[in-house]
């Protein structure tokens, strides 16, 4: 479908086989409408609270702009997996690879090559994208539930290299030097701008950083859904072969959401660990962080939405702060709920709410709407 | 002497994961379930077992005996409760489900057993060797790699000699064709998970009388036992066990060029594998 027929003429013969029942030959003019008026409403508010958001450090505590940093990188990590797992049919378990990559990819560059943090946060992400390149081409071997298992794979290889190279600190890892902490784009000015010490003008660089992260994968996201790509993606989802058939290049873009969604995780990884200032291979690949937690976040927010991974995210860290402290009783129920959700509500908790208001914020279907003459 | 020495060794570790390999073979291969569980279903096993012989002050050996019916039992149960829901639906569902039990198991072994690492102690045996021609074999690995015959032989008698074995093949081959013959396919399933669970008891008394074991483990024999399935071809028994032994080959090669290698060794030939034959070595027509 090409984008700039939005408006279609059809007469009610040529439409189809149908002539039979044709009974008035009067032309209607249809609109192809993407937007409903929830979204409209949505996308004002939404702009809105990202305004809201960089303004936040302004008048939060530490401790809250600390908790919207992980909420961010959450929902940044979470969005790229539901577009893999919820749009492409790509269900990866090693998503750990990426974010790994992306960290490490950060300390090299900052440590070796003596550049800017904040910048090399974004050197990292391409890098990692890069990569996930070759990696792709592997694990694009095997399909469907081997494609998981292998994606792991792929991540241990990627974390047992990191624990035998000696310059990042091997087995152990490393800290960011401290010159390289207390020199960053953007920390004078926020030092300047909120009169608070180098400490906390970090933490806002970086959450600014996390806020720019999230703002641009979830419109590069939503942008996907809306385009000729996301057509794609909906055909593929709906039967493989049918989309074939009617000529989509099935593997070829489920590799461009690939791509996609590690150079996202290689973007959050990377700003993780720089708040961090520490990086050890089993925290930067561990598989229950960055990869059960996150299907955790999709599933209870709604896998194949955008607002899904957002709530989730929200519900996580919630969930998190108040029961954290029971250890393994609290991860056992995480398991649980995330077992029970999956079998009795799949579509999480934005899709019951979807599906019983009608509402959609981030509206991806594309409707025939009908426009009176004149 | 010694690339020799160590091939052998890497055969003999073949087994072991040819044991991990055959539970999850035999899940794929009659439901088409890939369970993330796998690996810690062999751990929980384990702590069973561990759990039977220090309470009745029984030789492990007897107590995975004892453990048999209700590991069976428990296999049974898993799968009528929880995953036969799955088996309908897409392959989202089934691969979360597992992937959650496997968060459950953990932290429950976690709780009741704490971190600390475990071994089955079988008073002597686990370091006796024997020599034959200057190449000298662990009892241990020996008996681990004829159990993995003697379990794979087993499946396959079972599998193509036995009326429950037509049945589980039917119900693997078309569901709905064996539902009109009378199979009911989720009964069928729940008998096939018992059965993998039996087969998850015996890898587990060797995993534990061979190696150090503690609850964070399980993801990592999942990983060997997903290997050597792929590697031998899906659906394949006896592929199962070349599939092990090539990856108990290839780790220990890289063992004996640095100990660090060992798992990354195995890793890197299993991708080259599906590079290249990404049905495997010996798949099933």
């Amino acid at each position: 479908m090409s984008s700039q027929s939005n408006t279609l003429a059809t007469n009610t013969n040529a439409a189809g086989t149908s002539g039979v029942e044709a009974a008035a030959p009067a032309k209607r003019r249809y609109r192809v409408v993407v937007d409903t008026p929830a979204s409209k409403i949505a996308m004002a508010v939404m702009g809105l609270v990202v305004l809201l958001l960089f303004a936040a450090p302004a008048f939060v505590e530490r401790a809250v702009l600390q908790d919207l940093i992980l909420i961010l990188l959450l929902i940044g990590l979470a969005q790229c997996w539901n577009l893999l797992a919820g749009y492409a049919g790509l269900i990866s378990v090693g998503q750990q690879a990426f974010v790994g990559m992306g960290a490490y990819g950060l300390f090299y560059v900052v440590i070796m090559m003596g550049a800017d943090p904040l910048l090399s946060v974004l050197i990292s992400a391409v890098f990692v994208a890069l990569l996930s390149i070759p990696v792709g081409l592997v694990v694009f071997r095997l399909q469907g539930a081997y494609f998981a298992v292998v994606t792991w794979v792929v991540a241990e290889v990627f974390r047992l290299v990191a624990a035998i190279w000696p310059a990042l600190g091997g087995g152990t890892g490393t800290a960011l030097p401290r010159n390289a902490t207390t020199n960053m784009i953007g920390l004078d000015f926020a030092a300047e701008m909120f009169g608070v010490r180098s400490a906390a003008a970090r933490e806002i660089v970086i959450y600014w950083g996390a806020l720019a992260a999230v703002v641009m994968i979830v419109i590069v996201a939503y942008l996907i859904l809306r385009s000729r790509l996301g057509l794609a993606l909906s055909a593929i989802k709906d039967g493989e072969v049918a989309a074939e058939s009617v000529g989509i290049d099935i593997n070829r873009i489920k590799f461009i959401v690939y791509v996609f969604a590690a150079f996202g995780a290689g973007l959050i990884g990377a700003l993780y660990f720089l708040q961090q200032a520490r990086i050890s291979p089993d925290a930067a690949f561990s598989v229950i962080d960055w990869t059960a937690y996150v299907i955790f976040i999709v599933v209870i927010g709604g896998l194949g939405t955008i607002e899904g991974p957002i709530i989730g995210a929200i519900v996580f860290v919630l969930l998190r702060s108040a029961f954290s402290a029971f250890g393994p009783w609290y991860l056992m129920f995480l398991g649980l709920l995330a077992i029970g959700m999956m079998l009795f509500a799949p579509k999480g908790l934005w899709g019951m709410f979807s599906s019983a208001t009608n509402i959609q914020l981030f509206p991806t279907r594309k409707r025939l709407v009908a426009v009176d003459e004149d | 002497m010694s690339l020799t020495n160590t091939i052998i060794q890497g055969v003999l570790l073949g087994g072991l994961y040819a044991l991990y390999a055959a539970g999850l073979s035999l899940i794929f291969g009659v439901m088409r379930l890939v369970n993330l569980a796998h690996g810690d279903f062999i751990v929980l096993a384990a702590y069973v077992i561990l759990a039977l012989a220090s309470a009745f002050v029984i030789p492990p050996f007897f107590a995975m005996l004892i453990a048999l019916p209700f590991l069976f039992a428990l296999g049974w149960a898993i799968q009528r409760v929880i995953l036969n829901r799955t088996v309908e639906e897409n392959l989202l569902v089934p691969l979360l489900v597992t992937f959650g039990l496997q968060i459950i198991i953990q932290n429950g072994l976690l709780q009741g057993f704490t971190a600390d690492s475990r071994r089955l102690s079988l008073g002597g045996i686990e370091t006796a060797s024997i020599s034959l021609g200057g190449i000298s074999f662990g009892v241990m690995p020996l008996l681990t790699f004829v159990a993995a015959i003697a379990v794979i032989g087993g499946m396959s008698a079972l599998f193509y000699m036995t009326a429950m074995g037509r049945m589980l093949r039917a119900t693997s081959d078309n569901r709905t064709y064996a539902q009109i013959v009378g199979i009911n396919p989720h009964k069928v399933f729940a008998i096939a998970m018992g059965l993998a669970f039996i087969v998850i008891a015996v890898a587990a008394f060797f995993m534990g009388a061979r190696s150090n074991f503690d609850p964070s483990q399980g993801p990592a024999r999942l990983l060997f036992a997903f290997e050597a399935v792929v590697i031998g071809g899906l659906g394949s028994l006896w592929g199962t066990l070349a599939g092990g032994i090539i990856l108990g080959v290839s780790q220990a090669v890289g063992a004996a060029i640095h100990p660090q290698y060992q798992i990354l060794a195995g890793h890197i030939v299993f991708l080259l594998i599906i590079l290249f034959r990404p049905r495997g070595l010996f798949p099933k027509q």
